[in-house]
């Protein structure tokens, strides 16, 4: 079965970044500074996915900012017929960045959204007077004109702020906001007992979303990822594995998912190595979860699963202990009660504190004696 | 509903691009790529910020040779559609 070409591809420039959010969907193994690919690479890895069919191409970290060749890699991209999105904590732009980057034709932006005020933020981000300088660049992002799009990323500490951040999306004009609730992988799940909303909470920022999506038809168009833990249906995780998307790790590993490394079975090839179609096409951890012939009860019977292929894959490895599973979030899974009793445990702790995500090495660890 | 004065226009970050890959067009847009049936191609390629929704749908009933009211009417539910997820401005 040849696979459809992919729509978007996820470029992590780098795994630097100032902020040390305790949720980071980077690995828990950063790439090391010494091992990222260098502008010339990114180019062509930009004109490959463009002959492979990728329309979209999000520009991502760690913080993208960190690279200072990101307007040459923004011009590349546009150059090869992506558009071009970039994905940024707006730390580490300055106004004359913006302005390059404007000149070598970014098409859009994507600010996350920590907090709604300097306290809540600077201590989710660990970095005292970011969220200061986030203001001052959301600022100068409505100046130049590029479309934006707010991402607020919400968790039980910051849930009641949903509905400043919906207000504060509308004063810089933005266009869209994504209400994404944490997602648990990688970083995230170190920090369940910390993060993890309670059901109340989950409830709540449906109900809101929902209004929201009322009163503010179109003029904010708002995307909301759910709490997962609390769902009674999994996620179509990327679309369906090997479908839609694929991301492309600062080292150049070319991934089905930002998460895939947590399924230790799995390897991965890198563009150093082979074309960007050869991967998507023939290589093994993209045909791994393709389609449906892999799936096990009860997913192989069941009349949903073409519509959410089971679910995620890496959470069925992290929760189930098998990438084969059922996504435990699904009410059909063994799992399921065990994950939800779990779940109100997690929303349940008080006390908890924050672990933070670590920042990349620059070069290999010495060997261990 | 947009009516027949109104002038629509693809905001800064929406584009039309000719997906060669698919052999189709598609309307790029922030984070989403729309696939274009023959119709919402027409529509779009008359969208140029400076003529007015009635004079977009009196062009192609023209070129088309197809009945007003009825390119109107659908012209309308597909720029309507694109509004409100923010793909097009509409100004009076």
């Amino acid at each position: 079965m040849t696979p459809p070409p992919p729509i978007a591809m996820l470029a992590e420039l780098t795994h630097r970044c100032p902020l040390s959010c305790p949720y980071c969907s980077n690995p828990l193994e950063l790439a090391r500074i010494d091992a990222e690919l260098d502008t010339g690479t990114w180019a062509r890895v930009f004109q490959e996915a463009a002959e492979l069919g990728v329309l979209q191409l999000h520009l991502s970290g760690g913080e993208p900012a960190s690279r200072r060749d990101l307007a040459e890699l923004v011009r590349a991209a546009r150059d090869a017929g992506l558009y071009t999105n970039l994905i940024t904590s707006g730390i580490g732009l300055s106004q004359r960045r913006l302005q390059e980057l404007d000149a070598a034709g970014l098409d859009h932006v994507q600010l996350s959204l920590q907090g709604t005020d300097a306290e809540m933020a600077d201590e989710i981000g660990g970095y005292r007077g970011g969220f200061a300088r986030k203001m001052q660049v959301a600022q100068w992002i409505a100046e130049i004109g590029f479309p934006l799009t707010l991402n607020a990323v919400l968790h039980r500490r910051n849930l009641h702020q949903l509905p400043r951040a919906l207000e504060m999306a509308q004063e810089m004009g933005a266009r869209r906001i994504e209400v994404a609730t944490v997602q648990f992988h990688g970083w995230a799940m170190k920090n369940r007992d910390a993060l993890m909303p309670t059901r109340e909470q989950a409830a709540e920022a449906t109900r809101i979303v929902g209004e929201a999506r009322a009163a503010l038809k179109g003029r904010l168009v708002i995307d909301y990822v759910p709490a997962d833990y609390h769902g009674d249906y999994p996620k179509r995780c990327m679309g369906g594995w090997g479908t839609t998307g694929l991301n492309v790790a600062p080292d150049g590993q070319v991934l089905p998912c930002h998460a895939a490394q947590t399924i230790p079975h799995l390897s991965f090839e890198n563009v150093q190595d082979r074309s960007l179609a050869e991967i998507w096409h023939n290589g093994a951890a993209f045909n791994a979860y393709r389609g449906t012939d892999w799936m096990q009860e009860p997913c192989s019977s069941c009349e949903r699963k073409t519509v959410d292929f089971g679910g995620c894959r890496c959470q069925a490895m992290a929760l189930a202990g098998d990438p084969a599973a059922t996504d435990p979030v699904c009410v059909k899974s063994p799992h399921h009660g065990a994950l939800q009793a779990r779940a109100q445990g997690h929303a349940a702790t008080e006390g908890a504190t924050l672990t933070y995500r670590d920042a990349p090495p620059k070069t290999a660890r010495e060997p261990a004696e | 509903m947009i009516g027949p004065s109104d002038i629509p226009t693809l905001p800064r970050g929406v584009r039309l691009h000719y997906d060669k890959v698919r052999e189709t067009w598609v309307l790029l847009a922030p984070e989403r790529a729309i696939t274009l049936d023959a119709v919402g191609h027409a529509i779009l390629s008359e969208v140029d910020g400076a003529r007015s929704f009635a004079q977009i749908t009196a062009g192609l009933a023209q070129k088309y040779n197809a009945p007003a009211e009825e390119i109107a009417r659908d012209s309308a539910g597909f720029l309507g559609a694109l509004r409100d997820r923010r793909f097009l401005d509409v100004s009076r």
